[in-house]
């Protein structure tokens, strides 16, 4: 098998998602690769690496029944499928406070100019409607050192209720 | 001595799965062991650690040399060899590879500070009182003595808070944050 595709998968979530979809993709001579599924607000999302012989019209027919059963969107996308090379974080930065709007923004520009290569980001919204908090934890590459990253974000304020924690992520090799 | 470097076992080869023995007989072939087991570590990339089953032996020796890093508390290099833990403290979450699992990192909890008993290379008892990064090493590399790796112990990537430094400016004292 050669050719790679990224299919995404978007819906109401309900108990057996993963489990019809893989099975289904399984019958159909498909292979997967990496995934990574969440709850999104309630929602189910996932992106799920395919390698199948077939083309994008072959995956619709395997994919159309099964995503209407279960009301799911889906999208599939053409990729390069490079595994066996994982890029490795040094640095972890978590974000955490009062939810309001642009601290995404302004973290990640900030990141970004200080030379941050973001390999992994997850965002919750947790708290009380009332109260909500606003928790975000980033890795990656700090490509100019880790002290740009600590300048940048020295030089940032997010006011008082939102904190930014950076921290080396030191890989123990064993 | 010449020293050789050995084949590490690469998961999923199930012989990492297993629990080693003791080691109850010391002599020269022993001590040639460790020498080609600390050779091997260095052989790899960034490694500061290698437990014997690593490269098929499975008897309880390991080594850890965790003074390639800067600014962290060490005892240089270390062979241990029947290790056991007799204290320990503390709970601390890390990122750790393994030559036995390439390509992959994974976030894994970890005794802080530990007392380590184990008999060095001459066959003297030892006492070690380790925190840290080193007390992560031997704790990743004993694992291996008991058939463990640390994808056994992998704790999700989200939500982990390890905060080191904060930067937060006050700019509305008072308020409650």
């Amino acid at each position: 098998m050669k050719n790679w595709f990224m299919l995404t998968l978007v819906g109401k979530d309900r108990a057996g998602i993963v489990a019809k979809i893989s099975a289904v993709l399984y019958q159909e001579n498909c292979n997967l690769g990496e995934a990574s599924m969440t709850r999104l607000g309630g929602n189910f999302t996932i992106m799920l690496m395919i390698q199948f012989d077939g083309l994008m019209r072959d995956l619709d027919r395997i994919l159309q029944p099964v995503c209407d059963s279960l009301t799911l969107h889906y999208h599939v996308n053409p990729i390069e499928g490079e595994l066996h090379h994982h890029r490795e974080p040094d640095v972890r930065i978590s974000v955490h406070g009062a939810d309001k709007a642009g601290i995404v923004a302004d973290v990640t520009r900030a990141l970004a100019s200080a030379g941050l290569d973001i390999l992994n980001l997850e965002s919750d919204v947790a708290g009380t409607s009332e109260n909500p908090l606003y928790i975000m934890n980033i890795e990656g590459v700090a490509v100019k050192g880790i002290t740009a990253l600590n300048d940048a974000l020295q030089a940032l304020d997010c006011g008082s209720d939102v904190e930014v924690h950076l921290s080396e992520i030191d890989i123990l090799r064993g | 001595m010449i020293m050789a470097v050995l084949e590490i076992l690469v998961y999923p080869d199930q012989r990492l799965k297993q629990k080693s023995k003791p080691v109850e007989v010391f002599n020269d072939s022993l001590s040639r062991f460790i020498a080609d087991l600390e050779e091997t570590m260095r052989a790899g990339p960034g490694g500061v650690g290698i437990a014997a089953p690593q490269v098929g032996c499975f008897e309880r020796v390991i080594v850890v040399d965790v003074s390639c890093k800067p600014r962290i508390k060490n005892h240089g290099r270390l062979v241990m060899v029947n290790p056991e833990i007799a204290e320990k403290e503390g709970n601390v979450v890390g990122r750790e590879g393994c030559m036995s699992v390439p390509d992959y990192t994974g976030n894994v909890a970890r005794w802080d500070r530990i007392v380590v008993n184990a008999l060095d290379e001459f066959v003297h008892p030892q006492t070690y009182v380790m925190e840290g990064y080193e007390a992560r090493a031997v704790q990743h590399e004993m694992d291996h003595l008991d058939g463990l790796l640390f994808l056994d112990r992998l704790v999700s990537r989200r939500g982990n808070l390890f905060p080191r430094k904060v930067y937060k400016k006050p700019r509305n004292a008072g308020r409650d944050g």
